[in-house]
């Protein structure tokens, strides 16, 4: 295996340019790979974030006593679709709204906690419940208001899908993609090396010893490519974090997750192996015949 | 030690060698002369086992080659050392490591190529090129790298393949000369030539052969 590694160093160390666009087309693929799969898993905890949130929000009307909100709660309890319920009362409001507000002196003096209702916030196992929640809040005489945000859910349950749907469909292209070309630089090297190949068979060479450098230059094609994607991705993570926490406010997405990176850079060099490992066996197989 | 039994060898309907019957004894220089498609080409390419006789039987020491597994061919290969007229140097090694890939395939030890590739270039008198590439050599010091890279194995045979085709007389002469010398430690060497004033000086053993048949086999013999 040492003497293998040695001469993919040299078969990669001779032929830089090949090399490197070998490494270019890799890259892009996985660039695209990565993006894809951090869009999917963004999203998805983008999903669940909406989905834990309270989803309906009941107001009371004033003048609503203790016990009829407790009777409401009560009743809530029962129902299996419902996961939580928090009652937030006219100091919480305040409270919330001054958070919301602290820059804005002038707001915070024209509101006082009388002016601002107390409401109901009932959260459900799925986004499809919402509808019959609201249905009984909305019964309650006791309510003025109930909004479900139900758009939003239902909005972003279709993006999610879209990604999840179309990343897997391209994440698939590329990898035929990706792997069509570790064949090709392959079987390209095979065919300029041949007169090395002659002769290495000459000097008896077992097919293994002949064929070994191929495989591992295609497996390091793969993860160079899948490494600088990483690299790449990351930096325009890290470099994007400001500005679009800024758009996504309360939903924990970012700073992205060291693990979940690590978790995607050990899938991807896996990915990266097992890529240029199958091209490059499929091209030894297909052009050297030994 | 080399054993042809009435070998042929068709390529397609051309009869390429018909019926040869050979014996060479361990420690021969023999020289296969002939025309161009004699067959002499054929016979060295069947004694790698590049191709297998259409019919016949090749003994080389008590093994048949003609039955010998692929997987084993690579192992037979170590023992037979092979040179051609054009070299077949690697354009992108040096001097060093086109005789070192010999003992790479091998499997050896970096510290045993080292010894024994330094050895072998000091033999055939271009330890001091070990660095240059291809490009930069003679025709007589690329074809010394390629005996080089034949013999740094000891093999017990060597074919030689119209080595000083491509070289002058006196650079020829050196090459032969060198071949002489590996001869005379009992190394089997095999050379298709069609270098009349070679043969004829050296009086060594030549097989003569026509249209894939031996038409004339003589100790010390001419080539006419």
């Amino acid at each position: 295996m040492k003497r293998a590694i040695k001469f993919t160093r040299r078969n990669i160390r001779r032929t830089p340019f090949q090399a490197i666009a070998a490494s270019m087309v890799m890259l892009l693929t996985f660039l695209a790979l990565q993006a894809f799969i951090i869009l999917a898993a963004g999203s998805q905890t983008a999903l669940r974030y909406f989905e834990s949130k309270p989803q309906v929000i009941a107001f009371f009307k004033e003048g609503t006593t203790n016990q009829d909100v407790t009777a409401i709660e009560n009743a809530l309890k029962q129902e299996i679709r419902v996961t939580n319920i928090k009652f937030v009362s006219k100091e919480d409001a305040l409270q919330i709204y001054r958070e919301k507000n602290k820059n804005d002196p002038t707001l915070l003096e024209l509101v006082t906690a009388s002016i601002l209702p107390a409401s109901l916030e009932v959260s459900t196992k799925d986004p499809q419940d919402l509808a019959p929640i609201a249905d009984i809040l909305k019964r309650e005489p006791v309510i003025s208001e109930v909004i479900v945000p139900e758009d939003v859910v239902a909005t972003l349950t279709s993006i999610t899908r879209i990604i999840r749907y179309t990343g897997g469909a391209t994440v698939g292209f590329l990898m035929v993609f990706a792997t069509l070309v570790i064949i090709m630089i392959i079987s390209f090297k095979i065919r300029i090396k041949r007169t090395e190949i002659e002769i290495m068979r000459l000097l008896g060479a077992s097919p293994g010893f002949v064929r070994t450098p191929f495989i591992l230059e295609g497996m390091f094609y793969g993860v160079t490519g899948a490494v600088l994607a990483w690299i790449i991705n990351y930096s325009l993570l890290w470099y994007f974090t400001p500005f679009l926490q800024g758009y996504l406010e309360d939903v924990k997405l970012l700073p992205v997750n060291l693990l979940f990176m690590l978790t995607l850079l050990g899938g991807s060099l896996v990915v990266a192996c097992l890529v240029g490992a199958i091209g490059s066996f499929a091209a030894v197989r297909r052009y050297l015949k030994i | 030690m080399i054993n042809f039994k009435s070998v042929s060898k068709k390529f397609g309907s051309n009869l390429a060698l018909d019926n040869i019957t050979l014996e060479i004894k361990q420690g021969e220089f023999v020289f296969i002369v002939g025309p161009c498609g004699a067959g002499k080409s054929t016979l060295l390419k069947i004694l790698t086992r590049e191709n297998l006789p259409t019919s016949g039987k090749i003994m080389v020491g008590n093994v048949d080659i003609t039955k010998i597994k692929d997987s084993d061919v690579p192992k037979f290969r170590r023992k037979v050392g092979v040179v051609f007229q054009d070299f077949k140097l690697l354009d992108d090694r040096t001097v060093f490591e086109q005789v070192a890939l010999t003992l790479e395939v091998q499997g050896k030890s970096d510290k045993e190529i080292q010894k024994a590739v330094e050895h072998t270039l000091k033999l055939v008198e271009i330890w001091d090129k070990r660095n240059l590439f291809p490009k930069q050599l003679s025709g007589g010091e690329a074809q010394r790298t390629a005996i080089a890279r034949a013999i740094v194995g000891k093999p017990d045979i060597v074919l030689a393949d119209e080595p000083t085709g491509d070289l002058d007389l006196k650079t020829a002469w050196g090459v032969i000369q060198l071949l002489n010398e590996i001869n005379s430690w009992g190394t089997v060497i095999l050379m298709a030539t069609h270098n009349q004033e070679i043969v004829n000086t050296l009086k060594k053993r030549v097989v003569v052969l026509k249209q894939g048949k031996i038409v004339k086999d003589s100790k010390e013999g001419k080539y006419e």
